[in-house]
């Protein structure tokens, strides 16, 4: 059961992966990126990742998207017109990826360690939330304070990027 | 019952195709996407280990889903800055096309 609903959904979300980058319209590839993103949730799900799949949901197809799909009606871009394929780029690209690719399976391959199955946790994950609370303000308080300093950073760099002209 | 490596090799999927549109797409929205999905690739990979290697009190090692929530609040903040670049790019410019943008070209 578990396979089947692991198959599905990493069937779902490459399948919207792959549909971003060969959609011509923008707003298309963005609406198939929402969905991928909605489907690597429910890969976590089945990796018992609760509070981290209800964050994917919420700030990324949420509010990153919103924001995507509210810069490309700003920009107002059309589909894109067929310019002529570069062929160099095109065999440069699948060479890097399927190096990548080849390099990574022959890794996975011969680490026999990688092919265990999920081990069993000793208590039910019901408070999966408080868990990640614990770890996230007493391990790593000082990092979460410095992340509020780098959205504080970037919200004044975005006002500062979008001014019309600087003084 | 799906194993790590079935995570590993659905994460690196992810990873090849958001590669794959950094280096193939022209449009530089596009581009960007590729990168989110790059990023979220990485994100699987952190939770299926986190998931996988169990503490000694048998619960999942939670500093890899820490992780996780850093990497995605600074992907927000990655996203904010360089969508306000790509616009500010376009004010200038009137194009989002990266052929059309070659002003640093040698």
């Amino acid at each position: 059961m578990q396979l089947a609903l692991f198959s599905i959904f990493s069937l779902l979300m490459l399948a919207f992966a792959l549909g971003v980058i060969l959609l011509r319209n923008p707003v298309s590839c963005a609406m198939s990126l929402v969905m991928s993103f909605v489907a690597l949730a429910a890969i976590f799900v089945t990796l018992d990742a609760y509070f981290i799949s209800v964050v994917q949901v919420l700030v990324y197809a949420g509010a990153v998207m919103v924001l995507f799909l509210f810069i490309i009606m700003l920009l107002d871009l059309r589909e894109e017109k067929r310019r002529r394929v570069r062929l160099s780029a095109w065999v440069g690209g699948g060479i890097i990826v399927g190096g990548f690719l080849s390099a990574l399976t022959q890794v996975i391959s011969a680490l026999p360690a990688l092919n265990v199955v999920k081990p069993a946790v000793s208590q039910p994950m019901a408070n999966d939330v408080a868990l990640v609370g614990f770890a996230l303000f007493r391990n790593f308080n000082l990092p979460f304070q410095i992340i509020g300093v780098l959205l504080l950073v970037a919200t004044v760099g975005v006002v500062l990027l979008s001014k019309k002209e600087l003084k | 019952m799906p194993t790590l490596a079935h995570y590993l090799i659905v994460s690196g999927l992810l990873f090849a195709i958001g590669l794959g549109g950094v280096l193939l797409r022209r449009n530089i929205l596009i581009i960007f996407m590729g990168l989110e999905l790059m990023l979220n690739a990485a994100n699987l990979s952190l939770v299926a280990f986190s998931r996988f290697n169990l503490l000694a009190d048998g619960m999942p090692n939670y500093n890899g889903q820490v992780l996780v929530f850093f990497i995605i609040t600074v992907a927000a903040a990655e996203v904010a800055v360089g969508l306000a670049i790509i616009v500010a790019l376009f004010r200038a410019k009137q194009t989002t096309h990266v052929e059309d943008l070659n002003t640093l070209k040698f």
